[in-house]
């Protein structure tokens, strides 16, 4: 199979409407199936004991009195999964994280879990178990866990990455750094450098649909999950990894997904679900509660960052450092990597340097969260330009098209770029009216920009024509915000027939071949690049069975808007065949017609994004409005554009409420206080302004139609953008994230005390 | 425990359960009537996705219990169309794409349907404070406002 | 667990009179579902007040309004006799929580659920409201300050149900106002509160003042000095700088997640401001 992915500039007929998703009818009326929307005959209720201490050794699990209430039907401890990891060094931390083995290591570390008839049953048999804990201190603040000081939280972390071995054991699992250049003698060349210290708190995905799922273990080693999940296929290959069964024995289907953000890459529950239908011999549903999702999914990091930037009086920066500390939760992690990564990929520059820090602490594994660890370090990164271009006197629209990467800039974390959008955001946000509307008293215009690697990866599509020519479409990327609209208009796109006449589903993953994750914004990227070539494998097909109907050699039978047409003046009077005419005879000219895509999705294009907001701050109690907010963002083809907008507005909203209000919030002893949507504080309706879009087409050279991933970008720069105009409407700089008001309120007043 | 006979309508038919007290409207609605369009997002009253009417009065199903439906007249997203009719609203919902992941969705339609029967004219910010009740995390909320903006449109054209 | 639904006040106190467990009063349940959701209280019985006769209704009588127990602050909004004389009053109640939450909660809930923040509660004690309350000895009416008496806790005895909240007429000049401070727009705890309620005299000089801050100490405050500060005078600035000042300094909060200690005492203060030039509006102060 000789696939060519290369951009080939063609004009389009279905890619770029704006058609009703396939699903869309189900989800207005309530039919779609969500994860907890699914039932088992038999079933019983799982439910997890979480530990209420932040760091403690269990001594002792007594789950006898649990076992021998009525109705309870099994009662598991780590005892009933053992390791099965094999020195898999992450698998264990997965293994762990789903059911603590000696230690528990936050608030809401899973410790036993029990399966009964009822619910009612199953929240009384937790109470029964007894756990005897021996409490540790323990440390959730990142900076406090680099201190020498600090509780360990395992005591076998010695940092990698260092020139020289460490002999004693810290919390910081990794060093990690990036740049080129010499960023000592840039500094030098400066005329102006500005040097600042940021934090961020953690946050969640807070997707509206808890984890859920059905398990189903039977007695002859093959199980089924039904999942809300961002990738069935990588639950399965885990679940099968940590219970010890054969993968492809293990069928796992994706039910709709409320949400995942990131959130949903990770198996919590769903190995507990399975090892309690195990014990207990029959379908077991386990959903997490709000507060469980809180303390026991996986959130982002917290942060704290370090950044210096200096620059000409010309406006061109010299040189560029940044020291990024993030949280991975008690297990270790790459978060401070991705976030050095991408710090300063959106500038060209010859002497730049970032070095990560992975720091343990004493809250849940974090996880990704749209374009991970990109906004943190965006805010800190584009807080610092902003500021530095006031210190130079420049506009910081101009200052940041004056060192903007472009295409052969060799980006600050190695590789070079091909054609990127970086400059032409900055443009149409310099030309958008937005920049130009006044402002009133109290308010504050603010920008920034924002970079995303975006991922490819292993994706596979089946791609079947019905006899009556219609098409179904099986893809194995889970559809998290209307990915089977956009693959189907490909998929019609590529066949040349009309939208109505396919529909797309995600299959499970007996039915289908390994996919990877949503995520990494892969998902229309990579499905929509094995759509193209399963719809042109199909069609090699077709056009092989019309030779046969006409009886001509293949070579002489082109594909053109939709039907197979024979090619030179001998067959002048040979019309047309469609593809409808063509599936009604496959019966007798060679049997169903399909085609099947496997491949690895290289070359997904980087993508960048500048935003403009206008918020409005209460000076006498710190109280913040956002105004007025712009998306600007390169897509490289926006395949269904009304989607693509979506994912802009969504990763804005995202980014507004963590900027303004949302963080986990740690008492003293260590348990997270706001584990509930009243107090973790994600963005209301009323909150916020309508989301104006722009979508930019910079073609991917490494895809056929140009598409770019659009899913993550749109939450990297509101950080910032955010804290640029507060910081401008309140005339004090913000350095804190989020701003709540108190915050704000307490920047304010120590402005004025001087 | 003994369960609670619990006579009610829903959706215009009439319906017969047995509940334990502690058994919430939703918990009945979705294990024991198999009406799953109500979703649980959180069972604490902060996110709408379980809203429901009950007697003409937006509510959360999570926060009423399935007791005291006794008598009353409960509609949910299940009833929202008509035979192959979608309501306006659902119609719009689908074509602005107001919906992502869309497990808001069904909270949305139903918070939705309640403040145009109260208010056939808002403004936006009368749709947007209207809605403050349902979270969603995936659209922003703009198209959402659109949608119910030209349902208004629609329904007041009918 | 048991759950009735009894028809008489009678029936109601009786039941909870004799309820050997714990036993609960179910209004709107936004408060007494969550926090069985959460297994912070198990009840053994159940009371839902809902269909006791006159516990659903607002009624103008000649002292005034009285506001059964069972009414949802959605309806007080609809009433508009009773927003026209109380609009502090109302709108404390319509802050709580979303419109769903709004078609269930109750003022008296919110009350007797005895949290700090409660929004109704400084505005209700502004407006100098009392609370009727039905018991296995009799019935007893009392101001509803009295009511809470620490986080989650009131000076109801056991047995003891509020039937109904009373609030007065209103003589001219009047006015009364409520305004809290929340991160966002919706769906938030107050950070802090004010509830005034004012009358004037033909010039507009304050006659009566009331002042309560709400999230500001363990009960709601009655500062009697800020209204002091405020009778006997118009709202010119230096009124409005003595009244921030007093409110700020009659704040005794903590720090939380939701606010600081600072934060709380610099925004009563602001927040009292903004109250009292509302709610002199209202009462036709210029
Ligand atoms: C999503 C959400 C948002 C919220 N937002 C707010 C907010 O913004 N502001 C705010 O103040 N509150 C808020 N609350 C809390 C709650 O809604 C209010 O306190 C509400 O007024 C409680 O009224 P209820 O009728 O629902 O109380 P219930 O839950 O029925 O009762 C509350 C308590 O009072 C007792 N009780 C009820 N009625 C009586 C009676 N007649 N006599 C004696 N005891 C009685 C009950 O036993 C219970 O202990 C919110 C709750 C939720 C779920
Ligand atoms: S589930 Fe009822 S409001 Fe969230
Ligand atoms: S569409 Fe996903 S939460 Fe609203």
């Amino acid at each position: 199979m000789n696939f060519d992915p290369r951009f080939s500039g063609r004009k389009f007929a279905s890619v770029g409407t704006r058609p009703v998703r396939p699903d869309g009818v189900d989800k207005v009326t309530g039919r779609a199936r969500y994860g907890a929307d699914f039932n088992m005959a038999g079933q019983l209720v799982g439910r997890v004991l979480r530990s209420p201490h932040a760091h403690a050794i269990i001594k002792k699990i007594d789950t006898s009195k649990a076992e021998k209430l009525s109705g309870v039907k099994a009662v598991i401890t780590a005892k009933d999964l053992p390791d099965l990891t094999d020195g898999d060094a992450g698998m264990y931390d997965v293994l762990d994280n789903c059911m603590a083995r000696t230690k528990a290591l936050y608030d809401g570390h899973a410790v036993a879990a029990v399966a009964a008839v009822d619910a009612r049953t199953a929240r009384q048999a937790l109470k029964l178990i007894e756990v005897d804990y021996e409490v540790l201190p323990h440390v959730t603040d990142v900076d406090e866990a680099m201190q020498h000081h600090a509780p360990l939280i395992n005591e076998a972390t010695f940092t990698e990455g260092l020139e020289e071995k460490p002999v004693k054991p810290s919390n910081v699992t990794k060093r990690s750094q990036f740049g080129h250049g010499d960023v000592h003698q840039g500094f030098g060349h400066a005329d102006h450098i500005i040097e600042r210290s940021f934090k961020t708190e953690q946050t969640h995905q807070g997707y509206i649909e808890p984890h859920a799922c059905v398990a189903s273990v039977n007695l002859d080693g093959t199980a089924e999950l039904w999942v809300c999940t961002q990738g069935h296929f990588v639950y399965r290959q885990h679940c099968a990894q940590l219970l010890g069964l054969e993968a492809s024995k293990l069928r796992v289907t994706s039910s709709e997904i409320g949400g995942g953000f990131g959130g949903k890459t990770h198996v919590w529950a769903e190995p507990v679900a399975l090892a309690l239908s195990r014990k207990a011999g029959r379908p077991v549903k386990l959903v997490m509660t709000r507060d469980e999702v809180f303390r026991a999914s996986g959130p982002t990091s917290a942060t704290s960052i370090d950044v210096k930037i200096g620059a000409r009086k010309d406006g061109t920066i010299t040189a560029a450092e940044a020291t990024l500390r993030y949280t991975s939760g008690p297990y270790a992690g790459t978060w401070a990597e991705i976030g050095a990564m991408t710090a300063f990929a959106c500038y060209k520059l010859d002497n730049v340097k970032t070095v990560g820090y992975e720091v343990l602490v004493n809250r849940p594994k974090t996880a990704a969260y749209r374009a991970p660890s990109a906004p943190m370090a965006a805010f800190a990164v584009e807080s610092a330009i902003d500021e530095l271009a006031k210190e130079i006197g420049i506009d910081p629209v101009e200052f940041r098209i004056k060192n903007a990467a472009q295409e052969g800039t060799r980006s600050s974390y190695g590789p070079v770029y091909g054609p990127i959008g970086i400059g032409p955001t900055l443009e149409a946000a310099k030309n958008h009216p937005h920049m130009k509307a006044p402002l009133k008293a109290n308010q504050g215009r603010g920008m920034a920009c924002g970079f995303w690697f975006n991922f490819g990866g292993q994706t596979c599509v089946d791609l079947n024509i019905g006899m009556d020519g219609s098409v179904s479409l099986a893809v194995g990327t889970v559809d998290v915000g209307g990915s089977r609209a956009s693959l189907s208009l490909v998929a019609a796109e590529e066949l040349g027939i009309d939208y109505s006449q396919l529909k797309a589903i995600v299959a499970d993953t007996s039915s289908l071949g390994y996919n990877d994750m949503t995520d990494g914004s892969r998902g229309t990227f990579s499905s929509s690049m094995a759509t193209i070539s399963a719809a042109r494998n199909a069609i090699k097909i077709l056009r092989d069975r019309a030779a046969q109907m006409w009886d001509v050699p293949v070579d002489d039978v082109i594909w053109e808007k939709g039907h197979a047409i024979a090619k030179g003046e001998k067959y002048g009077n040979l019309s047309p065949l469609s593809l409808k005419e063509i599936a009604a005879q496959s019966g007798k000219t060679g049997g169903p017609i399909a085609g099947h895509s496997e491949l690895v999705a290289d070359g997904a294009g980087v993508s960048f994004a500048t935003h403009i907001c206008d918020i409005e701050v209460d000076p006498q109690t710190g109280a913040t409005r956002v105004i007025r907010y712009t998306v600007v963002q390169d897509a490289g083809k926006a395949v269904h554009p009304t989607y693509v907008e979506g994912q802009y507005q969504g990763g804005a909203a995202q980014g507004i409420g963590w900027a303004l209000n949302e963080e986990y919030i740690y008492g003293k002893d260590g348990r997270l206080q706001n584990p509930g949507f009243l107090d973790y504080r994600i963005p209301v309706c009323s909150d916020l302004p309508m989301i104006d879009t722009q979508i930019l087409e910079i073609p991917n050279p490494n895809h056929p139609y140009g598409v770019r991933g659009v899913g993550e970008t749109s939450i990297v720069p509101p950080l910032a953008a955010i804290a640029n105009a507060v910081s401008n409407a309140a005339g004090v700089r913000m350095t804190h994230i989020p701003m709540s008001p108190p915050r704000i309120l307490a920047a304010i007043e120590a402005e004025r005390k001087g | 425990m003994a369960g609670i006979a619990v006579s009610t309508t829903i959706n215009g038919d009439g319906v017969e359960y047995l509940c334990q007290p502690d058994e919430t409207l939703l918990d009945v609605l979705r294990d024991r009537l198999g009406l799953t369009g109500a979703k649980e997002g959180c069972g604490t009253g902060d996110c709408g996705a379980c809203s429901v009417i009950v007697d003409g009065r937006l509510v959360c199903s999570c926060l009423v219990l399935g007791a005291e439906a006794e008598g009353r007249k409960v509609e949910t997203i299940e009833g929202m169309a008509h035979g192959e009719q979608l309501h306006p609203l659902q119609q719009k919902f689908l074509e602005h794409a107001a919906l992502q992941c869309g497990i808001c969705t069904p909270g949305f339609l139903i918070a939705a349907k309640d403040l145009l029967e109260k208010n056939p004219s808002p403004t936006e910010e009368e749709i947007r404070f209207g809605l403050a009740g349902n979270l969603c995390r995936c659209t922003g909320y703009d198209k959402i406002v659109r949608a119910v903006q030209d349902a208004a449109t629609m329904m007041k054209g009918a | 667990m048991r759950y009735i639904r009894p028809l008489s006040i009678e029936d109601a106190v009786g039941e909870l009179a004799k309820a050997v467990g714990p036993a609960a009063i179910l209004a709107g349940g936004s408060d007494l579902l969550v926090r069985m959701k959460g297994g912070f209280v198990e009840p053994e019985l159940i009371v839902d007040i809902k269909r006791i006769g006159g516990f659903s209704d607002i009624t103008e009588t000649a002292d005034g309004f009285r506001i059964g127990a069972a009414v949802p602050c959605a309806v007080l909004g609809e009433h508009a006799a009773l927003k026209k004389a109380w609009p502090g009053v109302v709108e404390a109640a319509k802050l709580i929580g979303s419109k769903q939450v709004q078609g269930r909660c109750t003022i008296t809930g919110n009350l007797c659920n005895a949290s700090p923040a409660a929004d109704s509660v400084p505005a209700l004690v502004a407006a100098g409201a009392k609370a009727v309350v039905a018991g296995p000895s009799g019935k007893r009416t009392i101001a509803v300050e009295t009511v809470p008496t620490g986080p989650g806790r009131t000076s109801l005895a056991k047995g003891e149900i509020i039937e109904a909240i009373l609030l007065d007429k209103r003589p001219a000049h009047a006015g009364d106002a409520y305004l809290r401070f929340i991160p966002r727009t919706e769906m938030d705890i107050a950070v802090v509160s004010a509830g005034i309620n004012l009358t004037l005299d033909d010039k507009g000089i304050i006659k009566t003042a009331r002042v309560a801050l709400g999230a500001a100490a363990p009960t709601v405050l009655l500062v009697e000095e800020a209204a002091e500060a405020l009778i006997g005078r118009t709202l010119d600035d230096g009124t409005l700088e003595r009244l921030a000042k007093i409110c700020s300094g009659a704040c005794r909060p903590i720090d939380d997640k939701r606010g600081t200690i600072e934060f709380r005492r610099k925004v009563a203060g602001v927040l009292a401001q903004r109250v009292a030039a509302t709610a002199y509006k209202r009462a036709g102060g210029k």
